[in-house]
């Protein structure tokens, strides 16, 4: 099994939904994150005071998939959240030990998406 | 004019449209009395308090990258619209001129001091008028949001407030046509609302929609603001309505209870068509109804019973949400439904006022068609498309004129960022984590780090 990280940008979320949607992945988790990817800074005001706003909203998403499952899930990710401006974000894939599904007790494979039948 | 003109006109008329130009003649007029000037000051600070209002309600309804540029789309006008009122548009609308404009006797507020106009100081009167234009002009804004750049806003608003307000407030208040043809527009229907609609939709066809329109849904950010919102605009809407008797008596006592009781009426009714319809009744949805129905009293308030206002609101409910329901399924980013709540609710409430319309409470005003007068209705039919075709024509030119001198729109990146930080450098929300201090020398050095 894999687990999937992806830092992407909060306007591209419902492109990339979109795209998992399509190519059937039916479980994952979204988290409101802050990050620098190397975009320039927007400068802000108020009142007297400049700053440089090093930290940009980002979307982290967190899935988990089965081995034959991952690159499917990777190049619906890199297509859909892709800008071509810098701080388009990054795809980690990392392995997993164990996952448990709760309800069921399912373990591993049977346990990720997308449910195997 | 409006009732305020009505009301005073049969002897006052050309004293009214000289006072401001002739000192000597104001000395004819009647003394200013100090119940109406006390209510008139009250009432213009009301009116005022409906911009930031309007900010409020539409500032909650759009998404958090965008909230500080709806809000400032509305407090600009504050600024802008209150100035260019007080130095041109004032003198264009209610100068004496032709049916069709004023003319520049008060340009630069010349002439215009503190002797009576009816029974109210000048200032006051041109004070008061000036907050109606600048809401006239902010309600334009809920078209607009997520996707115009700044300067063109201001450079639109500047212009239409001459151009377009100015004319129109001349035809209906100033004694032009559409006053010396009976119509009736007691606090602004057709010059406030069917103006500001009309000029939405066109200014949102010439935009084009939002980028993410139409696969992005546009949820609330903050339904609170716009329950605050909605509540401000009613309570400064007392003064639109009560105020525009000009005077603390008997009529104003007649717009203000109207204004009370129609928007309950629509909010019945349109809770009601929710509850019907999808099983729900919802928060945006009732500060929604409570704007239509202010909308739809406004040019009714002072010449109707207050169980026709209640009438009135009730009916007002109908058109207005079917419109906002269609508009949602269609390619239009109106996308705060200005056209739905101020176009369609100002033509409601002005047409009905032609069938409302009742001498008894209002002598000065008309029957309408249900005390014998059917053609007030076709006089008001006839404001109101005067008002669309003006409006709409000369938005569309406004706006392409602009356009050709400045991008109307920032690039797609730019959008999606959101305007807060393109338009204004500014978030709704910032927070001081992973900012960093600069000082001055590296501002002036390194703005393009």
């Amino acid at each position: 099994m894999k687990l999937i990280k992806a830092i992407i940008r909060p306007e591209k979320l419902n492109d990339v939904l979109k795209a998992l949607f399509q190519a059937d992945v039916r479980g994952f988790t979204v988290s409101r994150v802050q990050g620098h990817g190397g975009e320039t800074e927007p400068v802000a005001t108020y009142r007297g005071t400049s700053v440089k706003m090093e930290l940009r909203e980002k979307v982290m998403l967190d899935i988990g998939v089965s081995d034959h499952f991952m690159q499917v899930v990777v190049d619906a990710i890199l297509r859909s959240a892709r800008t071509g401006d810098v701080g388009d974000g990054k795809i980690f894939v990392c392995p997993v030990e164990q996952v448990h599904r709760i309800r069921t007790g399912d373990r591993d494979t049977a346990a990720v998406t997308p449910v195997p039948g | 004019m409006r009732t305020r003109h009505v009301v005073l006109s049969a002897a006052l008329v050309p004293i009214l449209l000289l006072a401001g130009i002739e000192p000597a003649l104001a000395q004819e007029a009647p003394a200013i009395s100090g119940a109406d000037t006390a209510w008139m000051l009250m009432s213009t600070a009301l009116v005022l308090l409906m911009t930031p209002g309007l900010a409020f309600f539409y500032g909650g309804l759009v998404n958090a990258r965008n909230t500080l540029n709806t809000m400032m789309m509305s407090f600009v006008a504050l600024g802008v619209s209150g100035v260019i009122w007080a130095l041109l548009a004032y003198s264009l609308a209610f100068g004496t001129g032709s049916a069709w404009l004023g003319d520049f006797s008060m340009a630069l507020m010349s002439g215009v001091g503190t002797g009576p106009q009816g029974t109210i100081p000048q200032l006051l009167f041109l004070g008061y008028q000036g907050t109606f234009a600048i809401i006239t002009a902010a309600l334009i804004s809920g078209a607009l949001i997520g996707r115009m750049r700044f300067g063109p806003y201001v450079a639109f608003i500047a212009i239409w407030g001459i151009v377009v307000y100015a004319p129109i407030a001349h035809w209906v208040w100033g004694g032009g046509w559409l006053f010396q043809m009976g119509a009736l527009d007691f606090a602004g229907g057709a010059v406030v609302h069917v103006n500001a609609g009309i000029a939405a939709v066109v200014a949102a066809i010439v935009l084009g929609s939002r980028r993410e329109y139409g696969h992005t849904a546009l949820l609330p950010h903050n339904v609170p603001f716009v329950l605050l919102g909605a509540g401000l605009l009613w309570f400064g809407w007392f003064g639109f309505n009560g105020g525009s008797a000009l005077g603390a008596n008997e009529l104003a006592s007649l717009a203000l209870v109207n204004t009370m009781l129609a928007p309950a009426a629509t909010l019945v009714v349109w809770a009601f068509l929710e509850q019907m319809r999808a099983g729900r009744i919802t928060a945006v949805g009732v500060a929604t109804a409570i704007v239509v129905g202010l909308v739809a009293i406004t040019p009714a308030a002072g010449f109707i019973s207050p169980f026709s206002a209640i009438l009135l609101g009730a009916i007002a409910a109908f058109p207005s949400y079917f419109a906002l329901q269609w508009r949602a399924k269609s390619r239009l980013d109106d996308s705060l439904d200005v056209f739905a709540a101020h176009g369609v609710g100002g033509m409601t409430g002005a047409l009905l006022t032609g069938v409302f319309a009742n001498e008894a409470f209002n002598g000065l005003g008309a029957n309408g068609l249900l005390y014998g007068n059917p053609g007030q209705v076709m006089t008001q039919a006839i404001s109101i498309v005067a008002v669309l075709f003006y409006s709409g024509i000369m938005t569309f030119v406004i706006l392409k004129v602009i356009g050709l001198v400045s991008a109307l729109r920032p690039s797609e990146r730019e959008e999606s960022i959101g305007m807060d930080i393109l338009n204004h450098g500014e978030e709704a929300y910032a927070s001081s984590d992973g900012t960093l201090l600069l000082l001055t020398d590296e501002i002036n050095g390194g703005r393009s780090h």
